[in-house]
């Protein structure tokens, strides 16, 4: 179980050292969500390469250690473990798609970048989606059964 | 450069996500099931990012970004409706399967399936996002 914390641990310093360089070097926010929505629906402009290049990065690392490493915290491939209902995937990733257009943010921006300066919206934000996420646990595994 | 800068912050991004765990949807729901069998493994991961995260932004005061342009304004302190609405629909959808937007493709090829169709869905959600958007907007503007 510590042995977790620990790789949480480290982990979340890379993610934090991966906004840190986005910010000091490029001059943005780090935000998941935002660098993808603003490539679906073309509101990136002419920050689309940019954007590309990061999501280049962001899939072809963990790609690369998950095919030398496998599943660094157990036994076999890496995996996610996410449940076998279809159904379920599609509502959630449409959920999560609009969700955080309309919020304009998700667990990388809000979270991690808006916490850490303190933003209110980023606060709250992360309260929101944490509270949903716990009410969503109960409702659709405990009560509905669906995951 | 920018191109080359942002490939390392996605990468390292990535990195972070498949070392802490957080691409193990497992994790994810065990953080959000305070009734069931309660993993405390993404907090230490919030904490970890937010570290580097908060000296970045002291660094920011006074200066310029490295390659030019200028730093984020200052956070806009509004809570809207959008901001609320959103991530509550958000947090259903995390809660629902466990993957949020970064760690969808940081296992996009190793997520099965189910990683793919994740994604799919979550682009077509971010697709109609701005058309929905504008019609909250119209029916009672947001503030």
């Amino acid at each position: 179980m510590q042995i977790e914390w620990i790789f949480g641990l480290a982990g979340g310093v890379l993610i934090g050292l991966g906004g840190a360089v986005y910010l000091l070097v490029n001059g943005r926010i780090m935000g998941a969500s935002g660098i993808i929505g603003g490539i679906v629906d073309g509101s990136a402009g002419s920050q689309k390469a940019e954007r590309a290049w990061f999501l280049a990065g962001l899939f072809g690392v963990p790609t690369v250690l998950a095919l030398l490493f496998g599943n660094l915290q157990g036994d076999g491939p890496a995996q996610t473990y996410a449940t076998e209902n279809l159904w379920a995937v599609v509502v959630a990733g449409l959920l999560v798609g609009v969700g955080t257009r309309i919020a304009n943010g998700c667990t990388s921006g809000h979270g991690v970048c808006g916490i850490s300066r303190l933003s209110l919206r980023g606060i709250v934000a992360t309260v929101f989606y944490i509270v949903a996420g716990g009410f969503g646990v109960i409702l659709f595994k405990h009560l509905l059964g669906w995951v | 450069m920018r191109n080359l800068f942002s490939a390392i912050s996605g990468g390292l991004f990535g990195a972070g996500l498949f070392v802490s765990g957080m691409t193990d949807t497992r994790k994810v729901q065990g953080w959000l099931d305070v009734f069931g069998e309660w993993d405390p493994t993404l907090a230490f991961v919030m904490g970890g990012a937010i570290i580097p995260m908060f000296f970045a932004w002291r660094w920011t005061e006074g200066r310029m970004p490295a390659l030019g342009g200028m730093f984020p304004p200052k956070p806009n302190p509004v809570i809207g409706r959008n901001l609320v609405l959103g991530s509550t629909l958000f947090g259903f959808g995390w809660g629902l399967v466990g993957l949020c937007p970064g760690p969808s493709i940081a296992s996009l090829y190793y997520g099965g399936i189910q990683g793919t169709v994740f994604v799919l869905a979550m682009g077509a959600g971010m697709w109609f996002a701005p058309s929905i958007k504008a019609r909250l907007d119209g029916a009672a503007p947001a503030v």
